[in-house]
C-alpha cells in the first residue's frame, strides 16, 4: 500500500472540495437568481467539464499551463515554476473537473429554497450576498452535503487529468488511481487489489456516514412547511 | 398620467405618500393595464382571482423586472420620488422602496425564530434599537410570546401575524396587503386590523389591500380599485364601487 499516494490524495481532495465550495457556492446562486440569456451560456460551461473527456480537459490544460503559451509562463514567472507537473496545477484540473459535481447539487437545492422567501429577504433589504449566506444555504444543507461528498470523492478518484496534468511523480502528482494503474501494468495484481478496495471502502464508508449524519440532522423537509402555498 | 393639481402639489410638498402608477404588463395572453392615483389612507384593490391583483402589488414592490418574454412598461411614484419609470430605465430596488408587502402566504424564514424574523430588515440599526423595535412590532400584532418560536411551530394566522410585524418593522411609507387576513379568523382579523389602521395612521403609512372578498373591502370603509381581467373598471368609495357587491352578499345572507 502507498501510503504517500494515499496522503497526497486525501490533501488534493481536501484542498479542492474547499476551493470548489468557495467557487461553486456563488455560481449556483447566481445560475438560480440571475436573469438574461448569459445565464444558459454560465451553466452549459459549469457543466461542460461533466460531459467532456478527462483526458481531454487534461490535454487541454496541460497545453495552457505548460510553458507553451504567455498565461504558463505567466503564472511560471508568478509563482516560480510551471503549474503542469506540479501539486497545485493538479488543485487547479481537479476544481475545474469536479466544478459540475459541486455546482449541480448545490443549483438542485437552491432552486427547491420558496422563491417567496427570497422575494421577502429582497424586500427587507437584502443584497444578494446576503440573500445566499441567510436563506440560501442554510436551507439548502442537504445540498451543501452533497456538494461536499460529491466533490470529495470525485477527487480522490480521479484519474484522466491527473495522468495528463500531473504525470506521475511521487509526492507531487502519484495520487492513488495512478497508482492502481501502475500496479495492474506491472501484473502486481494483489497490490491493485488492495489499492482498489482502499478507493472503494473510502467511498462507501464516507457515504454511508454522512448519509446517517444528515439523516440525524436534516430530518424532515417538512421545516418549511409554513411556506407551503 | 395626470397634470398635478396644486392640492397635490401641497401633499407631496408635505411628502405624504400619494401613490400615482401607469403600468402596462403583459404576460402571456394576461395584459394589466392600471393608470391612477391614490391618496387615500387605506385602499383596496377589489377583484376576482386572475384580476391581476397580485401582479399589481407585485409591480409596486418592484419584485416584477423585465423577464423574457414580458413586457412591462410604466411609471410608479410615490410621493416626490419615482421608484419605477421604465421609459428612462429607472427601477429602484424592492429593498429601498420603503415598501412592506405582506403576502398570503407568511414567507417566513423556517430557520429563524419570530424574533429573528422581524429583525432580519433592521440590520442598519444597531442591537440595542434592534431589540426595542423588534419587540413593539411584536406588541403590535400581539405577538409577544411567540418572539422565540419558530415558523413551523405557529398557527396560519401566527405566521401571518409574525410576516405583518416583519413587514412593518422596516419603517416602510407604503404597506401593500395581498389577501393577507385569509389566514386569520374573523374575530382576530377584525381587531388586528382596527389595530393595524391606527398604527398606520399615527405613523402616516398610506395602506393598500388586495381582496376578493367583499367583506374585507366593505369593512375597511376604504377607497377602492375595482379591477377586472386586468383592467380598471372604478375607482371611489366602497361604498358607491361596491354597491352590486354588496347587495349580491345582502341578497344572499338575507331570508329567501
Amino acid at each position: 500500500m502507498d501510503w504517500q499516494a494515499f496522503a497526497l490524495s486525501l490533501r488534493l481532495a481536501t484542498v479542492t472540495t474547499a476551493i470548489l465550495l468557495c467557487i461553486a457556492v456563488p455560481l449556483a446562486a447566481l445560475l438560480v437568481l440571475g436573469r438574461g440569456r448569459w445565464i444558459a451560456a454560465v451553466e452549459a460551461l459549469a457543466t461542460l467539464p461533466m460531459v467532456l473527456p478527462p483526458t481531454v480537459l487534461g490535454f487541454f490544460l496541460l497545453v495552457l499551463l505548460g510553458p507553451r503559451t504567455a498565461f504558463g509562463r505567466g503564472i511560471a514567472a508568478l509563482i516560480g515554476h510551471p503549474l503542469a507537473f506540479s501539486f497545485s496545477g493538479l488543485v487547479v484540473g481537479s476544481v475545474i473537473y469536479s466544478l459540475p459535481f459541486a455546482v449541480q447539487p448545490l443549483v438542485a437545492g437552491f432552486s427547491a429554497v420558496d422563491g417567496s422567501l427570497v422575494d421577502a429577504a429582497r424586500l427587507l433589504g437584502a443584497g444578494p450576498a446576503r440573500i445566499v449566506s441567510s436563506v440560501l444555504v442554510p436551507l439548502a444543507g442537504r445540498s451543501m452535503l452533497a456538494a461536499i461528498v460529491l466533490s470529495f470523492l470525485h477527487t480522490m478518484g480521479e484519474f484522466g487529468v491527473v495522468l495528463m496534468l500531473g504525470g506521475d511523480i511521487p509526492g507531487a502528482t502519484r495520487t492513488l488511481s495512478i497508482v492502481l494503474y501502475n500496479q495492474v501494468e506491472n501484473f502486481d495484481y494483489v497490490a491493485a487489489s488492495h489499492t482498489a478496495e482502499v478507493l472503494l471502502g473510502m467511498s462507501v464508508v464516507t457515504l454511508a456516514l454522512i448519509y446517517a449524519g444528515a439523516r440525524g440532522r436534516y430530518p424532515a423537509r417538512s421545516r418549511g412547511g409554513q411556506s407551503r402555498a | 398620467m395626470p397634470a398635478l393639481g396644486a392640492a397635490t402639489l401641497r401633499e407631496a410638498a408635505e411628502d405624504k405618500a400619494v401613490l400615482e402608477l401607469a403600468l402596462h404588463a403583459r404576460r402571456g395572453s394576461f395584459h394589466l393595464r392600471v393608470e391612477c392615483r391614490l391618496a387615500a389612507e387605506w385602499t383596496v384593490v377589489f377583484g376576482p382571482s386572475g384580476a391581476g391583483k397580485t401582479t399589481l402589488l407585485r409591480l409596486l414592490a418592484g419584485l416584477e423586472q423585465w423577464h423574457a418574454g414580458e413586457q412591462i412598461k410604466g411609471c410608479v411614484k410615490l410621493g416626490s420620488e419615482t421608484l419605477t419609470d421604465t421609459a428612462h430605465g429607472l427601477w429602484v430596488a424592492p429593498g429601498k422602496r420603503r415598501i412592506a408587502f405582506v403576502t398570503q402566504q407568511p414567507a417566513l424564514f423556517p430557520h429563524l425564530t419570530s424574533a429573528a424574523n422581524v429583525a432580519y430588515g433592521l440590520r442598519p440599526l444597531d442591537p440595542a434599537k434592534r431589540a426595542a423595535r423588534v419587540n413593539e412590532m411584536l406588541k403590535l400584532v400581539d405577538a409577544t410570546d411567540l418572539a422565540s418560536r419558530r415558523p413551523s411551530d405557529l398557527s396560519g394566522g401566527q405566521a401571518q401575524r409574525i410576516a405583518l410585524a416583519r413587514a412593518l418593522a422596516t419603517d416602510p411609507r407604503l404597506l401593500l396587503l395581498d389577501e393577507p387576513f385569509s389566514a386569520l379568523d374573523g374575530v382576530a382579523s377584525d381587531a388586528l386590523l382596527e389595530r393595524l389602521k391606527g398604527w398606520l395612521k399615527e405613523k402616516g403609512v398610506q395602506a393598500v389591500l388586495a381582496t376578493h372578498d367583499v367583506s374585507d373591502a366593505l369593512v375597511t370603509g376604504a377607497e377602492v380599485l375595482l379591477l377586472r381581467e386586468g383592467r380598471l373598471a372604478a375607482q371611489g368609495p366602497a361604498a358607491e364601487v361596491l354597491a352590486d357587491e354588496r347587495d349580491r352578499l345582502l341578497g344572499r345572507l338575507g331570508p329567501a
